[in-house]
């Protein structure tokens, strides 16, 4: 039996988003900008995804623009609106519980004389909206808050924090970063206030390097890639194709019967959540007392085991063919202690301690209950052989 | 420019009647280091030197990177082969190569002639002379200095003529291959790789011996250390890496022994399966990055402990060292960015907060019966269980 259940890392390719960049690549190979019929076929491509994309957040299809992945959208998000709006003052609003795709863009942006605030979360990983609106100044120019969570999967109330931007200062550009709630989320950027949102293809069945950001027409954005000017000059550098048409098939196929898979994965978490609770001394983050746990993201779950170092655990799960995250897995190649960690206030010595479960619409109850099991039997014999 | 290369060396010209082994096995070091490189060469021993002539065309910075690993070598003189060796030709080379290769003319030298060819019509002491008087004529701010010249310009003849003036420095050291083969306990850190370039560079070919401890110590661990070991190779040859799985054994000394004691038994038992998987490999000695004091398992007391239980040699190359000079050869044998990722090798993971730093023998010992049961199995187990990783 395999469970993998690092689908907050990455998800499973699909077959038709597989089918689709194999095409690309053998027969529609063309540039897109290339004048003669192979540029056109390939630009169909590039159109459809647009097309079906921006019917999936309600937007127009001029306002997408594609890039390399999340964390490419999350820094032209960022870089390119501050670029933008400098004129207009040099303060950004983030919170402390972003991804580093977030804060080491803020960093350099700091670095260049901009004043960066990081708001604090409550112990559920929710931003605490009453600093959220001290913070908000004429200077502030941008506020970027995730929808979801990556290591806790804790949701913010994205619609009503928009308003309440927008009723403090108008002119403030709000950006989403929506790379883990797309695909899991119905997100309509307008009716919601959205300005910006960072979307990520290998998150939902899609290809990796490849990702989109919405722009809200008449948000102004200056480029950070220079080049032949392909995508009106937003985002220089030759379309990747077969990532754009790939990308577009995930996407149509993810929004179909989405009610049914999301009502799935939470019938998953309910039954996970259940199980590991059988288990002695342990934690689960971010958790609020909402049983239908509608308030966190479907498919995120957050544990800390105590006395047991995560890496080991991650190991011997993996022994067991069982695929988790220590921590978030963008992060934590690198052994470091996580930032949402530390921000919602888990104990110190629970840090180290924290594995991350992740479902994906390919998840099934077998895996769960294997998993379960499987924890019920080597948590007992870690304990045994802890450092002290 | 530069068409060959002449290889000097030092103390291998000291070795008497086995001064051809040491020749030969430098011989076949070089021709070893130069199989990456770019172009063809040609690789002889002549008159207590080896000559590395290119035959075709070649990249000089690789050529000189490659020949700078080769343990053995005291010095790379780049040298200017001449095919047309008559006076007029000759002379009017050698001036060229003084031009290009100093454009301050402002030293003084000295010419240091051989003549192999006999029939040549100068003998070595008019090839000298005249050859200054060439130079001096042509270049008026030159110098001649015949005691202590800043620099020796060397003029052979034979059927072409080779020029040479510049050395580059070598690494020094004896031939690989010329003094045995040694087993080396690498353990990911960045002491080990250190102290197996030092043993390598007196000629001694290494295998390695890691300790891994799934689910404790992760696979990219393991990955780190074929890394580690794939970078010492670049100097010290191909290396067998064995890879021992220690987790049981190390489980079992935990629950047996006192927590304070645990490193010291466990290195004790490290020190007994690498020195069994060296005499299987007949190896004739141990390697080990220690280095007196720098933790609880290395004060004299526990290197004493630990020494114990083998009867082979142990070579501990960096034990008066301080962190900083191992940092720093590590730096300069290009380990030391490997070495520092982040993860935990399985000396760390149950490592006791107070350790003993002054274990007595006895004491230890008396801890180790607890062992008694199961050890001998779980070692055999642990040794039928290597795998071995061939890295070059």
């Amino acid at each position: 039996m395999e469970a993998y259940l690092d689908n907050g890392a990455t998800t499973k390719t699909l077959e038709s988003v597989k089918d689709v960049i194999v095409k690309v690549l053998c027969e529609d190979y063309g540039n897109p900008s290339s004048m003669h019929q192979k540029g056109v076929d390939a630009e169909k491509y590039i159109i459809e995804a647009k097309n079906i994309i921006a019917d999936s957040l309600k937007a127009d299809p001029k306002e997408i623009v594609f890039t390399s992945g999340g964390t490419e959208s999350n820094n032209m998000a960022l870089i390119g609106a501050a670029m933008a709006y400098k004129r207009s003052g040099n303060h950004i609003i983030t919170t402390r519980i972003e991804h580093p795709s977030i804060h080491n863009p803020l960093s350099f942006l700091e670095e260049t004389g901009f004043r960066i605030s990081y708001l604090p979360v409550d112990k559920y990983g929710k931003v605490e909206i009453d600093a959220l609106l001290n913070e908000i100044c004429e200077e502030t120019i941008l506020v970027s808050i995730m929808y979801v969570n990556n290591e806790i999967g804790s949701v913010q109330d994205i619609a009503q924090i928009a308003k309440l931007i927008k009723g403090k200062n108008p002119k403030v550009i709000f950006h989403v970063d929506g790379i883990q709630a797309y695909g899991k989320y119905r997100i309509f950027p307008k009716k919601m206030g959205i300005d910006l949102l960072s979307i990520s293809g290998h998150k939902i069945h899609g290809p990796k390097g490849i990702g989109a950001l919405y722009i809200r027409d008449k948000v102004k954005m200056k480029p950070i890639l220079f080049g032949g000017g392909q995508q009106k000059g937003m985002r220089s550098g030759t379309e990747n194709v077969p990532g754009i048409a790939g990308l577009g098939v995930a996407v149509k196929e993810i929004y179909m019967d989405h009610e049914l898979k999301i009502k799935k994965l939470y019938g998953l978490k309910k039954i996970f959540i259940q199980g590991v609770k059988e288990i002695e001394d342990i934690i689960i983050n971010g958790i609020t007392d909402n049983e239908e746990l509608t308030d966190t993201a479907p498919h995120i779950i957050s544990v800390s085991f105590g006395g047991i170092r995560s890496e080991v655990l991650l190991h011997t799960l993996e022994e067991n063919n069982i695929y988790v995250s220590a921590g978030s897995a963008c992060a934590s190649n690198h052994p470091q202690l996580s930032g949402t960690l530390k921000a919602i206030g888990i104990k110190k010595e629970l840090l180290d301690s924290t594995i991350r479960f992740s479902f994906s619409i390919n998840t099934t109850l077998e895996e769960i209950e294997y998993t379960l099991s499987t924890l019920k039997e080597v948590i007992p014999v870690l304990r045994r052989y802890s450092r002290h | 420019m530069y068409k060959a290369f002449l290889i000097k060396y030092a103390e291998i010209g000291i070795k008497g009647k086995n001064r051809f082994i040491f020749e030969n096995a430098l011989k076949d070091q070089v021709k070893f280091a130069l199989r990456w490189v770019e172009g063809t060469f040609h690789v002889s021993k002549e008159q207590g030197r080896i000559f590395v002539e290119a035959m075709t065309d070649y990249d000089f910075d690789e050529t000189v990177e490659a020949l700078q690993r080769v343990f053995g070598v005291t010095g790379i003189c780049p040298v200017v082969v001449i095919e047309d060796n008559n006076w007029e030709a000759l002379s009017k080379a050698v001036g060229d190569y003084v031009d290009a290769e100093y454009p301050s003319k402002n030293f003084t030298f000295k010419v240091a002639a051989k003549r192999g060819d006999k029939r040549y019509p100068k003998t070595s002491p008019e090839i000298c002379m005249d050859m200054g008087e060439y130079l001096l004529d042509r270049f008026h701010e030159l110098k001649v200095d015949v005691h202590n010249p800043e620099v020796m310009l060397h003029v052979e003849i034979r059927n072409k003529a080779y020029v040479f003036s510049k050395v580059i420095p070598g690494p020094g050291g004896m031939p690989i291959g010329t003094n045995g083969k040694a087993m080396l306990l690498l353990s990911g850190g960045i002491d080990s790789p250190v102290a197996g370039y030092m043993i390598a560079k007196r000629g001694v070919r290494i295998d390695a011996t890691y300790f891994h401890a799934p689910p404790y110590t992760s696979e990219r661990a393991k990955q780190k250390v074929v890394d580690l070991a794939r970078l010492v190779s670049k100097y010290a040859g191909p290396i067998n890496l064995h890879i021992v799985n220690f987790t049981d054994i190390q489980l079992y000394i935990y629950e047996k022994c006192p927590h304070e004691e645990l490193t010291i038994i466990m290195r004790r038992y490290m020190m007994k399966i690498a020195e069994h998987i060296a005499l299987e490999n007949n190896c004739l000695g141990l390697i080990t990055g220690e280095s007196i004091g720098q933790v609880a398992s290395q004060t004299l007391q526990s290197l004493a402990a630990t020494n114990e239980v083998c009867t082979l040699p142990v070579y501990r190359p960096v034990i008066g060292f301080d962190k900083q000079d191992i940092v720093n050869l590590a730096e300069k044998i290009n380990t030391y960015e490997t070495s520092i990722q982040p993860y935990e090798d399985c000396c760390t993971i149950f490592v006791a907060k107070h350790p003993v730093t002054k274990p007595s023998l006895k004491v230890i010992k008396y801890s180790e019966k607890a062992l008694e049961e199961k050890i001998e199995e779980l070692v055999k187990v642990a040794l039928n269980t290597v795998e071995t990783i061939h890295v070059d």
